[in-house]
């Protein structure tokens, strides 16, 4: 989409992240059951970078790792290993992120007015001074994502879910930043409803140059928003590419999975994934490749040996014993 | 693209907090007999001890004002009952009316005081428990479960005790109050703590929680102005029930002798004090304060009750 815009030095550069949960049961009962430690690793080496002014879309079923990246990225959670590299904004500081996050409902605090709720920002970070000053920009923000400035008398709760969402994307305007992290911000929407602010999301990032590192489960809403993708698997990539790339010559057999389930005219009520089984929980990932219990391929290199990520001639990077060059 | 056109049904209050909010609370008053008829009985009560100086016709602590040939009178409408005596005197001559206004209005503030003290100690243990976690949490909740271990009122016994032993004698009379508040506090302060720390913690883990820290506010103003003002709900109804607690607690210690003097007497010095001419025939000098401290609790209880209902659709 912003093909022309995207330039070649990436607003984030990840590197070899890793990122554990301590899952341990209480210590009384570790020691009355003898049990050990119990660690779960949602994140599992995972390299990546967001091109300056694009949008990279992590996608993945629940529970593949895509939240834990986006709260590692903005700083909500610290990494085990590896780096993160922001680029460095007009000011010479990096580039800081804001986020967008799933659940309407729980994003906005019931008790606060509209306005106040934009105004944090503002106030926090001290962005503008008096309360006149406040005032107007706020209203500005409101209308920048289609509301109305009486809308800032209302409470949450008088809002749809759709409006909420722009109501969390105006707070997250209010601070100005370069990056936006945005954690499937429609999937808790009508489909109606979805496509207004996926459109919304693409007019800003236009408007206010924006990157965005965004995350879905749904293959159909990444292709609309994405200029490259990275597909997961229990906490890792598995296949990362441009976006046209990859709906064009799938590589992973687990994103050809994925695209085949997506629902279309053909199939308009199948489920998004159905073939192959259940995700194997990550507490006790399988060896090897991760995806082995449910590829069709699998040959018995793949049980003994984790495939390691390549970068094909193309540029895209795919992790599978079995995709030649 | 102005508006969604999604489901109105979403706009709908859903939450505890906003069930609280609007007129839902003041619509089930409205509809609830009891509540009113406890709201108009407490008014009263809070009314009349408020007023006590203006209304009741003698100054009980004043001993000029005591009369001692009016000693032991009954009540007006008994044998020997005298104006403007309504409910009897005592053996030193004190009106029992006017000895009951002014002991109700000690008991209201020793009770209001050791209620806000406790929120204020519970509170502030419940938020730091729950937000920051870790070891700070476990030292806090492990003395709340040792408090929690050991019956209310003895906490209290021991605290006052140990306070009045430590105070010197001249200061005994007049900290009495204050030794009983901190005595009832220490004693009731566990609930607000887990109440707090429980709603804390759900709060903490909310996405608007997590975009102020995204925004770098600093934990003090995210404690005070996101997650405190979410966790008031249930404390309030903790604190309505707890408030009938402490008047029963200072009225328990005061009885045992160890919390107001009788120069000062609370509802439950009164009580004490009238329970030693209880078989002499002189009942009202115990009846009429007892009646009065059941009238307070019971009041408040069902105001409790009404509010933990109305404001907890999980019970209904
Ligand atoms: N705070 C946490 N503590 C323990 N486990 C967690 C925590 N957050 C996520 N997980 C686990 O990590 C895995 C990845 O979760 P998440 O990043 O939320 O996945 P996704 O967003 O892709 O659905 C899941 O198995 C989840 O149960
Ligand atoms: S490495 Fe093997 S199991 Fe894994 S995706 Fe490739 S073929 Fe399938
Ligand atoms: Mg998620």
């Amino acid at each position: 989409m912003t093909a022309m815009t995207v330039q070649k030095t990436p607003a984030l550069s990840v590197d070899r992240l890793v990122k554990s949960f301590d899952v341990s049961a209480p210590w009384l009962n570790r020691v009355v059951e003898r049990k050990p430690r119990q660690y779960l690793q949602a994140v599992s080496d995972i390299s990546f970078e967001v091109p300056l002014g694009g949008c990279l879309s992590l996608v993945g079923e629940s529970g593949c790792g895509k939240s834990t990246v986006a709260r590692l990225v903005t700083g909500l959670y610290r990494a085990n290993s590896g780096e993160m590299r922001f680029a460095l904004g007009a000011d010479g500081k990096p580039l800081s992120a804001q986020m967008i996050f799933q659940d309407p409902y729980a994003s906005l605090n019931p008790r606060w007015r509209v306005k106040n709720i934009i105004a944090e920002p503002l106030r926090e970070l001290k962005l503008r001074n008096s309360a006149a000053e406040i005032n107007e920009r706020v209203v500005e923000l409101l209308k920048t994502v289609g509301l109305s400035a009486s809308d800032g008398d209302k409470f949450p709760h008088e809002f749809s879910g759709g409006q909420r969402q722009r109501i969390s994307i105006a707070r997250a305007l209010a601070s100005e930043p370069r990056f936006l992290v945005c954690d499937e911000p429609t999937s808790a929407l009508d489909v109606s409803v979805q496509a207004q602010v996926l459109n919304l999301m693409r007019r800003l990032q236009d408007e206010f140059g924006l990157t965005y590192l965004f995350i879905s489960h749904d293959m159909s809403v990444v292709r609309h928003m994405s200029d490259r993708i990275a597909v997961m698997y229990l906490g890792r990539i598995v296949e990362e590419g441009d976006t046209e790339d990859l709906f064009a010559k799938p590589r992973h057999p687990y994103t050809q999975l994925l695209l085949e389930t997506i629902p279309n005219v053909k199939h308009p009520h199948r489920d998004r994934i159905v073939a192959g089984g259940e995700v194997p929980s990550p507490l006790k990932p399988p060896s090897g490749c991760p995806f082995h219990p449910r590829c069709p391929i699998a040959t018995a290199r793949c049980s003994a040996e984790l495939p390691p990520i390549r970068t094909l001639a193309g540029g895209t990077r795919v992790a599978c014993h079995l995709v030649a060059e | 693209m102005t508006s969604d056109t999604s489901k109105p049904g979403a706009a709908q209050p859903t939450t505890m907090l906003q069930r609280a909010r609007g007129s839902d609370v003041w619509w089930s008053f409205t509809h609830s007999k009891s509540a009113m008829i406890a709201a108009t009985v407490l008014a009263v009560l809070i009314l009349t001890a408020v007023f006590a100086p203006l209304i009741a016709p003698q100054n009980p602590y004043d001993a000029a004002q005591l009369d001692m040939w009016k000693a032991e009178l009954p009540p007006v409408w008994q044998e020997g009952g005298e104006w403007p005596y309504l409910l009897g005197t005592d053996t030193q001559g004190r009106d029992m009316l006017s000895a009951i206004l002014y002991g109700t209005r000690i008991s209201i503030v020793i009770g209001l005081a050791s209620v806000a003290l406790s929120l204020l100690i519970g509170m502030t243990a419940g938020l730091v428990a729950g937000f920051f976690g870790g070891m700070i949490e476990n030292v806090l909740m492990r003395i709340g479960d040792i408090t929690l271990s050991m019956p209310t009122i003895l906490i209290a016994i021991l605290v006052s005790t140990v306070v009045r032993q430590l105070l010197p004698s001249e200061l005994r009379e007049i900290g009495a109050s204050a030794v009983l508040i901190l005595a009832i506090s220490l004693s009731a302060w566990v609930q607000y703590a887990r109440t707090v720390r429980a709603q804390t913690i759900v709060e903490r883990n909310k996405e608007y929680v997590q975009a102020a820290r995204l925004l770098k506010v600093p934990a003090r103003r995210i404690l005070a102005y996101h997650i405190l003002p979410n966790t008031l709900t249930p404390v309030l109804v903790a604190a309505t029930l707890n408030f009938g607690m402490a008047i029963l607690t200072e009225a328990t210690l005061s009885f045992l002798g160890i919390g107001m003097p009788p120069g000062q007497p609370s509802l439950g010095t009164l009580i004490r004090i009238g329970n030693q001419f209880l078989f002499s025939g002189s009942w009202w000098i115990v009846l009429f304060p007892v009646i009065q401290l059941c009238l307070l609790v019971v009041v408040v209880n069902i105001l409790g009750d009404w509010l933990r209902d109305v404001l907890n659709p999980k019970l209904r």
